[in-house]
């Protein structure tokens, strides 16, 4: 069986993520929120923003549905958490480019904190979407938050 | 033709069957396929795919009207595949049947003409919780325009329609009933016979959604009592892109038109048009010529293994399915236990194991089963999980399939739990 390709999707940090999901709790009264919702699985992301002086401070962030997608949200939070709006635009930037198939260069792997780990996705088509989730809602999210 | 089905013995020799069909010997990263989404759209026998390169070969030529030999000759065979259509339907004649391009196109069909000719305000459309969007939208978007209202009789726990509801829900306001006989997520076959009688009662119309029903049962439309009986022939073993909608000789008489244009027309002048006999009355334009040949020559496959065996096999390889599933405890199964409630699409979910996540692992061990809402968003809600997994069966699967999918299922489950 070729389960070791199937470990390319599936690396231990995103089993792990799925496991013990960071900054999972739901924040009341944020700045910011958004949620986003795939149709055709059903999937469903929410997050909150709390931005102190033009920094995010803190992030609630919720996924429902399968590992890809929780791992993504879990990583996207703890990879935000400290940065400004326009880092977080880079590095939304960085992140899409990599599911297209660009690796990213040395200064943008400094900001990404675990999300490399979620290159296997490119070679499951299907399941890029799935990974791009979690960043349509913070997209929702942000320009709110700068107001 | 070359090849021929295996012969109609009163149990299938599935291995003989299996040998009909090219793709069942397709390795799909390293390992033999499982094919388990025949719901979405069976497999073709050789004698399908070789009708198609026939026509194209031997006698490609646009259908009526020709007098040269070739057109002649495409003409003759479309017909005779209505012909074939028809009688595996039960239909009462051959002009019953319109080409349509698929079940969703042939519901659609009868939504923007005999419903919009026919449903007023404060009409009701009866359906039921588990339609395909296919069998749901239509009415929702012609509720709307009507001012009608939709209607659902009850499903009860176990996926089945509650009967008892027939009286309250259908009353004599009820203009169409439009329920599914297979639901594509539960495998529930519903009493159609039933309704019908109910519906006919109070002078409404029944439309049939045979999508997943005609492929695995036989089907009859004038015992069914069925006004209106839509199916596509990709998901009984002929090619994407034909299907049929069955209607009532004394309904479709009164029908008018959807499309206008060529091959639909008796006579026009530059200020109007009167319209051709039935069927080329609904078929305007030139139709799906191979596709239709082709379809015929399905049916005569499902005809010679004999429908009322491929129902008893289903119910057999479902029976041991079912049985397998209830030892993985893990997994909740959606739709009735009892066998001769139900079709061979078997749904089943796990609050830990995503069926996308599920999916990915069974394909890269060669199995194809399909994860999602199936096109049936509400269905999805009323049973309280986003998506589930389905594996759906058909005449050519075996016990040692649905052994390897379990397996393969159990290994997901250790691989999600352990993450290696």
């Amino acid at each position: 069986m070729d389960l070791n390709s199937l470990d390319d999707l599936y690396r231990d940090a995103i089993l792990d993520h799925r496991r013990t999901p960071r900054n999972r709790e739901v924040i009341d009264n944020p700045g910011s929120a958004a949620h986003a919702i795939n149709p055709f699985c059903g999937d469903e992301v929410n997050l909150q923003l709390i931005f102190t002086k033009d920094r995010l401070d803190q992030v609630g962030a919720q996924a429902i549905g399968c590992s890809i997608n929780q791992a993504t949200t879990s990583m996207l939070s703890e990879a935000i958490v400290g940065k400004s709006t326009l880092e977080i635009r880079r590095l939304a930037k960085s992140f899409e480019s990599m599911m297209r198939g660009a690796d990213p260069d040395d200064e943008a792997l400094k900001t990404m904190e675990d999300l490399p780990q979620l290159k296997g996705v490119r070679e499951y088509p299907v399941r890029i979407k799935c990974a791009l989730l979690s960043w349509s809602a913070l997209e929702d999210a942000l320009p709110n938050a700068v107001i | 033709m070359a090849t021929q089905a295996a012969s109609a013995q009163p149990s299938l020799d599935v291995a003989r069957i299996r040998e009909d069909f090219p793709i069942l010997n397709r390795m799909v990263y390293g390992k033999p396929l499982v094919y388990l989404d025949n719901a979405a759209t069976s497999q073709k026998p050789r004698s399908v795919i070789e009708s198609l390169v026939d026509y194209y070969e031997n006698y490609n030529a646009n259908v009526h009207r020709g007098v040269h030999s070739l057109s002649m000759e495409a003409t003759d065979a479309m017909e005779a595949a209505r012909t074939k259509v028809a009688k595996f339907v039960g239909a009462e004649t051959d002009e019953c049947i319109i080409w349509t391009r698929n079940a969703t196109e042939s519901l659609n069909l009868v939504a923007h003409t005999w419903a919009r000719a026919h449903v007023h305000e404060g009409d009701e459309i009866v359906t039921t919780p588990m339609e395909h969007h296919s069998n749901l939208v239509p009415w929702q978007e012609l509720a709307i325009a009507k001012g009608a209202k939709l209607r659902f009789l009850p499903m009860t726990d176990e996926g089945t329609l509650d009967l008892t509801a027939v009286d309250s829900v259908i009353s004599k306001r009820t203009k169409l009933v439009a329920v599914t006989q297979a639901s594509n997520s539960l495998g529930t076959i519903n009493p159609v016979e039933e309704l019908a009688q109910a519906a006919h009662a109070h002078g409404a119309k029944i439309l049939v959604d045979g999508a997943q029903s005609a492929p695995h049962m036989p089907v009859n439309v004038q015992d069914l009592g069925a006004d209106f009986f839509a199916f596509s022939g990709h998901k009984m073993m002929g090619p994407t892109g034909i299907g049929a909608l069955y209607t009532k000789r004394e309904i479709l008489d009164e029908m008018e038109p959807l499309l206008t244009g060529g091959e639909m027309v008796l006579q026009v002048t530059y200020e109007k048009a009167s319209w051709a006999d039935l069927p080329m009355r609904f078929e305007a334009g030139t139709p799906n010529i191979a596709d239709a040949i082709a379809f015929g020559v399905a049916t005569d496959y499902l005809n010679n293994l004999g429908m009322d065996n491929v129902r008893k096999h289903e119910e057999s390889l479902t029976e041991y399915a079912l049985e397998r599933f209830s030892q993985i405890k893990e997994f909740t199964v959606f739709g009735p236990r009892s066998v001769e409630l139900r079709g061979g699409i078997i749904s089943f979910h796990n609050e830990n194991l995503h069926p996308h996540d599920l999916g990915t692992y069974l394909d890269r061990q060669g199995i194809a089963i399909r994860t999602g809402h199936h096109c049936t968003m509400p269905l999805m809600g009323k049973l309280g999980v986003p998506a589930t997994a389905r594996a759906s069966l058909y005449v050519y699967n075996t016990e040692a399939e649905i052994d390897c999918l379990i397996e393969a299922i159990n290994g997901a489950l250790r691989y999600f739990r352990n993450g290696s």
